[in-house]
Parts: C-alpha cells; structure tokens; sequence
C-alpha cells in the first residue's frame, strides 16, 4: 500500500465528458488515479483511459528540451524522430522560431500562416494562441480538430436555433424519460456518459432509440434499435417526422410560439413515409414508427449524437434532421430534453469557445462584427482583421496551391486526424517553416523544423470546458518534464520576440502572472464568461457556461425561454447519397471511428498501459465477408482504396453489419486515415470519415 | 413527512423512510461501516453499522433500517460496542485487512483483540493477475459485495462480477472463472475504487509497494514488441 504524498484535484484529459479526478502523487510520480463520488459531472466514475492510462505523463519519449531539425531549411523536407533533431535552449529555438515567423509575414503577408489551436490544451492556452494569431500575426487562419469531429453539428444548430453547445447536461442523464442514441459508440467514446444512460435504462425504465449501422454495446439496453445502412440517417429522421406529423403527435404550443417554417416542412415531409424510409435504409417501417411514438410521446426526450452523424459529407443535413425532430416535439429547452452532440475531446468545446475558430474570438462573437472586433481592438490595442479565415481542410489546400507558407501547430496531430493523409503530408513536406509545440513528437512534428516542449495537463494549472459546457479546473500535480513550458507562456514569450522582429510599436499584450489572470482577461471581452473565474470554479468544482454574473447560478440546460436566433427554424430536407459508394473494384464500406483503449491518434495511449490490451490496428470484418475473402481470425488483411493501402489484423465479428469494415484510426502504422478521402460537407467543411470504398484481401 | 425518533437520547425529526444511519447522523453520530459505501446500495451485510432499537429483539444494521416513528435508538450501549468488537476480531482472524486502514482504526477504537481466534481457519485465494490494469489479490477479500455492486447496477452496468460458490466457498467471480480479458470487463476500475481492504488494486500501486515500476517495465516490453514486429515506435 502506498501513502500519497499528495493528493491533487485535476481533470481528465482525455474525453469530453470531463471526469474530476484526484491525482495520487508519491515521490513525483502519478501511481494512482481515483474520483470523488460527490463532485459532477461523473459522481465517482471514470472509465479505463482516466483511471490507468495517465501514465504517458511519466514516458520517458516526453520532449524535455526545444529541438531544431539538424538539416534545419532544407525542403522538401522528410519526417525524421527524436534522431533527426538537435536540442536547442529556449533562447535559441524561441528566436529562431520568431525570425522565421517574421520573415515569412514580411515576404508573403499575414495570410501566409495556417495556425491549429488545441482541444487538449486549456481554455488559457487557446486564448493566449488566438490572440498571436490574431493579434500579432493578423490572420483568422486559425482551426482545430473540431472541423474535423462536429463542425456539422455546430453549422446546422446553428441554422437551427442559433447555438452549437449540447444543450443539456450530463446529470440530468440518469433521469431521462426517452431518448435517441445515434452515431454515437457512448459506452466506447464517451464510457462514463454512457453509464449515466444506462442508468436511465435501469433505474428509471427509461426508453432507449439506438439508431446505429454497428451493433453497438448501447443496443442491448435498447428499445428499438434502427440499423440503417450507413449513410441513410436523413431518410431515417424525415421518416420519424413524417410520423410525428401524419399522426398530428407534435407540440402545436411549441411549434406556435418557439419555431418558424412549420408548414413548409411539414409540405416538404408527405412523401418521407417509414415505407419509403425503409427502401432507403433497409429498416423496417413499423421500427420507424415506433421509434417516432416514442420520442413523440414522451413528456421529454433528448437525442445524443456523435460522430456517425457529423463526419459525413450530409453531415449538417443529418444533424438538421435531429434539430427537426426535437422542434416538432418540443423536446428543447426543460430537463430531460435537449439536442446533444458529444463533444470528443477534453476541450474541444473549450478550444472553440476561447476563440480557436476562424470566423469568431471568444464565445462566438464574429470577427466580422464590427463592434465585437472594435472591443477586441481597443482591449488588446492593436488593429484586427474582419475576413473570416480558413478552416483546417482550406489551410491544407491553400498550402497546397502555396499560398499558406508556415504552419504553428500546437498540442495537434493533423497527420493522423487528416482525411487522405498522402495528400496532407506532401503539403507538409513543401511548407517553408513549420512550428509544432507539443509533449511528445508525433506524426505531424516529425515534420516540424522546431518543436517547442510543452507541459501535459498534469504539469499544469487552467480550465477544461466539457462536453456540457461546464468550465473546470486542472492543477499541476506533478513538475514540468525537463525544461518544458506551459503552452501560455511560450505562446507570450514567442509573441513578444515576433512583435520585436516586426518592429511593432505597441504589443498586443502577453504579459500575464498565470493562468488565472488570462482567464479574468478572456471574461472581459466575453460577456457569456463573466461570472466565472477561476476562485469561483475552486469554490463550486466548476460552472456551466453561459454565466453573465458573479451572482448567476450557471446554464446546465439552455433556451427555455428562447433560443439564441430567436425562433428556432425547421430545414426541409432532401436525402443525398453517399461520397464514396462502393463498386466491382472497391466493393466495402469502410467506416473509421474509436475503440475504447484508445484515443485518436494514439499519441498518449499508444505511450500508455492502455497499449498492451488493445496493441494492433484491426479491421472489424461480419463473418460472412471473412469467408468471402478467405480470412481467419486474426490474419493479416490488406485493405485498400482509391488513396492508399494499410495492413491491419482481422477481427471477425457481427458488429458491422456484412459489406460494411470497421477501422480505428490510432494506429500510426497502420493509419486509416490513408484510406479515407478528403470529400468535404459543403455547409460545414467536414470531411467524410465515415463511408469510403475499400478492397479486402489477405495480406 | 417528518416523523420524530430519539438517538442517544437527542431528539431528531427525519423523512420518513430515511435509514437509521442517516438519522444517526443528524444527531452528530458517526456510525462505523464496512460494507457500506455512499456509491453504493447498502445491503447490510457485514453488521458493523449496528444499532440497538428499545424492544427489538436484535441489533439492526443502520444502513438498511428505516427510521420509524417513536424509535428509541442506543449507537453505542455495550451490546453494539461488543457486537462490533467481534466482527472486527472474527473478520481480522479470518483474512488479510493490513490495507485497510478504515478497518484498522476501528480496531483500535474498539480495542478488538487482534488474537482473539488464534486457531480460525484463513480464508486463503490465489492472486489473480490477468489483466494490464489491476490485480484481484482475494486474500483480502471481505466479501463486502461492492465491486459487484459497482460493475452492476449502482455504477457500471457492465457485469462483469459476481458471487461464485455456495457458503464458506463463495467469493467474488467472472462468469465460469474466466479471467477479466474474456469478461464483459471494461477495465474502468470502478470496482477498485470502491474496494475497502486493497484486495483491488491497480498493478502501477502494487508494484510501486514492492519496489518495483510496473509502467516502465510495460513500456520496455512494448518497445521489445514493436522492435520485433518493426512497427509503431514509440522511442
């Protein structure tokens, strides 16, 4: 038995559900890792990543020191390790860094930076690198990897009703009435939310809608469960509709005085039958009806959704589909009820309230408005750009057509995350100056000519904002690994020496005594923000924003009274097929998504314990297929596309139904990402990870 | 509504419906406990938690008693001390609590004499180490249901554990004895953290109280791994 020397209160790191955790500390070391049973939003639970695999932390691979590339100029440059490095001081790396940075804006203008935010790093950390975007580098080319996960999501709520958080909170879970799981792997993706739903199913009889191509675990506490064939959600949700209207089973009340465009949806609607719907999805009808009686009927209902509605090239049109459903009902703005994407990662909702998006700075607030953007003007002092700029997909064509010379990457993996990966890292190779700042070199900072080390979330202080919206502290727990720096203050100390070297006058002001200093600053300019700091959060284990006062108890649930655009607005819809549908030559889908173990780009857990359950990349094959193809359990299988080729082990199961693979994309050796393709949703430029055509054949 | 009950003598008004423990702590008394854990449903099985109700022929475990009207309730007359007593000196005769130092303290309390059954028969399991994440050391196994409860119905959902066996030879099991990696297990490790006595615990703790760096010792057999099959590195 171990006596902890201390005990510290943090935040998980990995999931958006954003799980309290307390931090064992003997010696330096994390040995152990548990939750208090009285704090939100996880009352004690915490799934395999949080509980053991922290222990990347303590890998001895963490950067301890900045390093410059030996061959440090040359392109095309070719990815090297830790070998193809040398290690630099701060002094150097840092003015190296700002040199280039300064050069490049010289020689080609602010539009010649593609900038990534982090949703792994904190609220403060984002806050301070948007306003060196912004402020010093004077571009919006600034993204993250939400593009990548729920940028459908937000576009369309946004259409919808004008907001893109999830809606409700995870502790009004427990108490749900009905409700729709869809696109969603919960008890995989996001494990403790999906013990609170369960919960619900067992304690409270509550009634469950998985609508989900993969017999997902979620299934087995499921009502009725909906396997469409991939890619037929609108059909499924206008059917649901259709119901809902042709049985007159809506919230007339609500409909009157919360919505707009009724009738014309409803016009646009009379042809969706579950009959049709069941051409369309293989579903049968009556499990349609069934599904939309459910959610009709129900005092309340909420829908839950992930990325199987959001990463598709209809990825707003499905997430409008839900928003429509929840307007017919009325199932919007009480407990119980709501519109809920999934956030993935620990700040993806964090990374963009803080500004980490190219056409808003904090909490929304367009760059394009002038009065926003003047406030923001006169605080920081220094003149603004009001063009929106490019999101992640845009920097990497616009590096490709070289209009983008310079890439600052900070705590991201975009040559993991990155649809069609040949293409990405060509683009990569021909950058003229690339900056990463990370804890580890990954798949992206192997291309890096300075990687700058940054300090994990165990070395820390600051604030994660979860998937619910509710702001939360991390603490430093253990020491800074060599000399590495928190992400905040080499942000400031690098926006100080590129201010320098562009011979600016006035800074736009990087001088802060912590993080919580950032944070007051940040409320500021962000009227959602001010009633939050960070004594407040020590006081209350966090605060659900928006929160306008001091004295402002915080918004689990939001728009009881209105919405943000006032009335929400229904989207008639048309059903659109699929980007890549299989043929002779390609006859799978291939689907990418999470398994439990693992976390994106492997990059902490692939360092972790959680490595040695789950050690392979693995391709989910119905057995059917398998004895198609002439694989055992366990073989090597080569699966290819248009794109690219990987080797992956066979894993033989009926979760995907037959014509249908499954992928994680943790493996670097074997990436999925090399398959997949880069066809965008025209709305929210989100690339379709979930449907491209592959081959199969034993390796 | 409210219905009124003396504790020790103090008067105390409470929901109706709501345990002896809870009233009990109205009152400003802590009640002792073993088995029972906030997270989890009571389900009075170690008897710790005892108390004496005026005209009830037996001590009633706190946990699971509901507060009645008119109840006169003694947390600490003889009876109760010595009921305690013994289930901390039949429970330390029995089976290994030197990592519970909850329990311990009790002892102490109570003065329990820790020989007091010097011939008992130790209940005596093998350790189980199965899985990269915990290990199940048995010998220390009290039986106090929580794990169970955890991976069931009050945290997890999962189900992975239960109760094997029949009498003196129940314990906690998987399905058929399987080990955890053919469970249903998730490895979440709710069950560890609500284990009383160390007999769940994560292999990271055990091995750093033996001296020993279980995650270095992982990563070096990883990289030996990746080396050979020339894949993923990890440096």
């Amino acid at each position: 038995m171990i006596e902890a020397d201390r005990i510290v209160r943090s935040t998980c790191p990995y999931c958006g559900v954003g799980c309290q955790v307390n931090l064992h500390v003997r010696e330096d070391r994390i040995f152990k890792v548990d939750a208090p049973f009285d704090v939100a939003p996880n009352f004690g639970r915490l799934c395999v990543k949080g509980r053991f695999g922290v222990d990347f932390v303590h890998h001895p691979a963490r950067l301890s020191k900045p390093l410059i590339r030996k061959d440090f100029g040359r392109t095309p440059r070719q990815p090297v390790g830790v070998e193809g490095f040398r290690e630099a001081t701060w002094e150097e790396a840092l003015d190296l860094a700002a040199e280039r940075i300064a050069n490049i804006h010289r020689q080609h203008g602010p539009e010649a930076f593609g900038t990534f935010a982090s949703a792994k790093v904190t609220n403060e950390d984002n806050y301070v690198f948007q306003k060196f975007v912004r402020g010093v580098l004077g571009t919006n080319n600034i993204d993250h990897c939400a593009r990548l996960c729920h940028a459908a999501s937000v576009t369309a709520l946004t259409i919808a009703i004008g907001s893109s958080a999830m809606s409700n909170s995870i502790a009004e879970m427990k108490d749900l009435e009905v409700f729709i799981v869809t696109g969603s792997n919960t008890s995989e993706t996001h494990p403790v939310i999906s013990t609170f739903l369960r919960e619900a199913v067992v304690h409270n009889n509550a009634k469950l809608i998985v609508v989900d191509p993969r017999k997902i675990e979620m299934t087995q506490f499921a009502e009725v469960w909906l396997r469409q064939a991939i890619g037929t959600d609108v059909a499924i949700f206008q059917a649901m509709a259709q119901v809902i209207v042709a049985e007159e089973l809506y919230n007339q009340e609500f409909i009157d005085a919360r919505t707009e465009g009724f009738k014309e949806y409803a016009q646009s609607i009379l042809d969706c039958t579950p009959e049709w719907a069941e051409t369309v999805s293989g579903v049968p009808a009556d499990d349609i009806r069934k599904a939309a009686r459910l959610y009709a009927n129900a005092k309340a209902a909420a829908i839950y959704w992930g990325m199987g509605i959001s990463q598709s090239v209809h990825g707003t049109d499905n997430a409008l589909s839900l928003a429509n459903l929840a307007l017919l009902c009325g199932h919007l703005g009480r407990p119980g009820t709501g519109l809920n994407p999934l956030r993935g990662q620990n700040n993806v909702q964090g990374a963009s309230d803080s500004g980490g998006l190219p056409h808003v700075f904090t909490a929304y607030q367009p760059v394009n408005d002038d009065e926003v953007r003047t406030r923001f003007e006169n605080y920081w002092g220094v003149r603004l750009n009001p063009q929106p700029g490019l999101t992640v997909m845009e920097m990497v064509d616009a590096a490709a057509r070289q209009v983008i010379h310079c890439y600052y990457i900070m705590g991201e993996n975009p040559l993991m995350s990155e649809p069609d990966l040949k293409h990405s890292r060509h683009v990569m190779e021909n950058m003229e100056f690339v900056l990463a700042q990370d804890i580890f070199i990954n798949e992206s900072s192997e291309f890096a000519d300075i990687i700058l080390p940054a300090t994990s979330f165990a070395e820390k202080s600051g604030t994660f904002t979860n998937s619910d919206r509710r702001v939360q502290l991390i603490h430093p727990a253990v020491p800074a690994v060599g000399e590495a720096r928190d992400d905040w203050s080499i942000l400031c100390d690098l926006a100080k020496r590129v201010e320098g070297k562009l011979g600016r006058t006035t800074s736009a002001g990087f001088d802060y005594a912590d993080p919580a200093a950032i944070w007051q600053e940040m409320a500021a300019l962000t009227p959602a923000f001010q009633g939050i700091d960070h004594p407040r959060l020590e006081r209350e284990n966090g605060v659900h924003w928006p929160c306008p006062s001091p004295d402002h108890p915080g918004s689990p649930y939001l728009f009881e009274d209105t919405f943000p655009r006032g009335k929400g607005i229904f989207t008639p819809l048309v059903v659109t097929p699929g980007a890549e549908v299989p043929d002779l030559e390609y006859p799978y889908i291939l689907s990418t998504g999470r398994v439990l173990f693992h976390w994106h780009g492997g990059t902490m857990t692939r360092r972790s314990k959680l490595d040695d359950i789950y050690p392979e990349p693995t391709v989910e094959i119905h057995p059917q297929d398998a004895v198609a193809i002439g694989l055992n359990p366990g073989d090597w299988v080569k699966v290819r596309s248009r794109r690219g080729e990987i080797k992956v082990r066979t894993l033989i199961t009926e979760r995907s139904p037959a014509g249908m693979v499954f992928i994680p994309f943790h493996f670097a050796e074997a990436a999925a990402n090399e398959l997949t393709h880069d066809q965008r949703d025209p709305k929210a430029k989100i690339p379709d990870y979930k449907m491209c055509a592959v081959q199969l054949e034993p390796a | 509504m409210p219905i009124q009950l003396t504790i020790d003598g103090k008067p105390v008004s409470i929901e109706d419906g709501a345990s002896l423990m809870l009233a009990a702590q109205q009152a400003g008394v802590d009640t002792p406990v073993i088995c029972y854990h906030e997270a989890t449903t009571p389900n009075g099985l170690c008897r710790q938690c005892v108390v004496e109700v005026e005209g009830w022929r037996v001590l009633a475990p706190a946990c699971i008693t509901s507060a009645a009207e008119g109840m006169v309730v003694h947390t600490a007359s003889e009876r109760v001390t010595r009921a305690r007593r013994t289930i901390l000196e039949m429970l330390n005769a029995s089976m290994d609590l030197s990592e519970a130092p909850a329990i311990q303290q009790q002892m102490d309390e109570y003065k329990a004499d820790r020989k007091r059954f010097p011939g008992a028969h130790r209940r005596s399991q093998p350790l189980l180490d199965d899985n990269p994440f915990y290990v199940r050391d048995y010998d220390k196994c009290l039986m106090c249901w929580r794990c169970v409860q955890a991976c069931g119905d009050d945290l997890q959902f999962t189900y992975a554990l239960s109760t094997g066996g029949r009498g003196y030879e129940s314990h906690i099991a998987t399905f058929f004895d399987a080990p955890m990696t053919e469970t249903t297990c998730v490895f979440c490790g709710n069950c560890v953290a609500v284990c009383p006595t160390n007999a769940l615990v994560s292999k990271t703790e055990i091995f750093m109280s033996r001296g020993l760096d279980y995650d270095a010792i992982r990563r070096e057999k990883r990289k030996q791994r990746r080396a050979e099959k020339k894949e993923f590195s990890d440096d």
